[in-house]
């Protein structure tokens, strides 16, 4: 690991600005993906700015919002019971990512923040246009398993690993922000992550120093009845092959409104419009679910190796629904 | 100088930034019986107690955890009164090389913890909730044994 300076942020606005005024400092908060990167050489930080004693810390709620601090340990946001009853997909997307120990440290912000799995980011010796921007993209000619296929460019097929991160995306959640200049933006998520396109190396829209203060998920009645549902590697403990993120506004059998966003084969965090609107008005039924699932997925690019996604993707997206449909209320 | 306050007892150490939680333990406090792993937080042996919640000292850095209190493995006996699941783990035979178990015990500690009704944690569940701490021996079964042990 390189060596770094160890700062601790006194405010929102003083940390903003040290990590602004110095080109190669980074924030720091539960530090489960940063200090993991550092010791791989990925990242090498000349300074570090703890924001962990900032006082973002809470979970605030109301009739219309849930404010949550961008240092709320996702284990605290997983655990709260409004949560689970409002927005019960946020609750399913955070529990089926990380072990226990990695969710009681790491931090929403840091959650939505995290960069990607793909084995030739996390390798200093291999070309990444993310980690060296305008080394090359190893995925092209090299291991494309765990490559994206929706949302990839010919400089980076990164797949974005996040689960709350999906879970936010059908849920209209907005991200307020400190600049290092003193100013503040308040970012839609649908736009929050960018697209890899020739800059893959800028994961999401935020300037250098520009500090994650809370997330907003506003009130929202087809959130109650929402779902997460992931296939991995393994049983538990896993990034996603493929998971979908779905809400469902049933009325007498019938969708009235739908919500459907993709984990695990995107660039991004992935919202099916299309699909959602194919299923308004329709039986909540397989059928109904399938046709959603193929629009979903209608767009997806395979690779060597990674066309498996694209069929279990479609399979996650029914089953999703499907077990959505079938529950009470 | 960083402050660290490991099982009840306060500690100054002249640090670098870089020194992991998991470093400052073993290297600088002779606390050995926290594992190193991966390093990487993927397998769970270098799992303590931060404030009473089970965390990965391997990425956490010690210089951010001044002010909390720490728990490892060297703080569960009293005197020669073995905790709990300790007891219970070697009733169970719940370990073969051992490497993973001080890590295994704090994570099943903090994990009953956690639950508010404990009888209600069957297999699967604390299997999940236990899934962070792996073991290449393969003695899962019998730290399952341990943990319903201690559960009920």
């Amino acid at each position: 690991m390189r060596p770094f300076t160890y700062v601790e942020g006194i405010s929102v606005a003083d940390a903003a600005a040290a990590v602004h005024a110095a080109p190669a400092a980074m924030f720091l908060a539960g530090g489960t993906a940063i200090v993991d990167l550092m010791k791989l050489g990925v990242l090498a930080p000349a300074a570090l700015v703890d924001v962990q004693r900032l006082p973002l810390g809470d979970i605030e709620l109301d009739d219309r919002r849930a404010r949550i601090g961008a240092c709320v340990r996702n284990a605290q946001l997983a655990e709260h019971p409004e949560i689970r009853a409002r927005w019960p997909v946020v609750r399913e997307a955070l529990l089926s990512g990380m072990s226990a120990q990695l969710r009681n440290m790491s931090t929403v912000a840091g959650n939505i923040l995290q960069r990607t799995r793909c084995p030739y980011y996390r390798d200093p010796h291999s070309a990444c246009n993310k980690r060296v921007p305008g080394s090359g993209c190893a995925v092209q000619t090299g291991w494309d398993r765990d490559a994206a296929v929706l949302g990839g460019s010919p400089h980076c097929l990164a797949v974005f690993p996040s689960d709350l991160a999906t879970a936010l995306a059908i849920l209209d959640a907005i991200v307020y922000t400190r600049r290092g200049d003193g100013g503040a933006r308040r970012l839609p998520f649908d736009g929050f992550h960018r697209l890899p396109g020739d800059t893959p190396e800028r994961d999401t829209v935020l300037d250098h120093g520009e500090l994650v203060t809370h997330l907003e998920l506003p009130d929202l009645a087809i959130a109650r009845r929402s779902h997460y549902f992931k296939v991995r590697d393994r049983a538990s403990y896993d990034f996603a092959l493929a998971s979908a993120a779905v809400a469902l506004d049933l009325e007498r059998g019938h969708v009235r409104d739908a919500r459907i966003a993709l984990g695990g084969v995107a660039t991004r965090p992935w919202r099916c419009t299309a699909a959602e609107q194919s299923l308004r008005g329709k039986r909540a039924e397989l059928a109904s679910f399938r046709a959603a699932a193929d629009l979903a997925l209608a767009d997806a690019v395979a690779r060597t190796h990674n066309g498996f996604k694209i069929e279990l993707a479609r399979h996650v997206v029914v089953r999703a629904l499907s077990e959505l449909a079938a529950r009470p209320g | 100088m960083v402050r660290l306050s490991v099982n009840g007892e306060r500690h100054e150490l002249d640090l670098d930034p870089r020194t992991t939680l998991l470093d400052a333990l073993r290297d600088h406090l002779g606390l050995t019986g926290t594992k190193k792993g991966c390093d990487h937080g993927q397998c769970g042996a270098c799992t303590v107690h931060v404030d009473g919640r089970r965390v990965l000292s391997c990425l956490a850095l010690a210089v951010a955890q001044q002010g909390r209190e720490i728990g490892t493995i060297e703080g569960l006996a009293r005197g020669d009164h073995l905790h709990p699941m300790q007891l219970a783990f070697i009733e169970c035979d719940a370990l073969q090389c051992g490497f993973c178990t001080p890590g295994q015990i704090m994570s099943a500690i903090a994990m009953l913890a956690e639950v508010e009704h404990r009888r209600q944690l069957d297999d699967v569940a604390i299997r999940e909730r236990m899934s962070g701490n792996l073991c290449r021996c393969g003695a899962y079964p019998n730290i399952l044994a341990a943990i319903r042990r201690v559960r009920t």
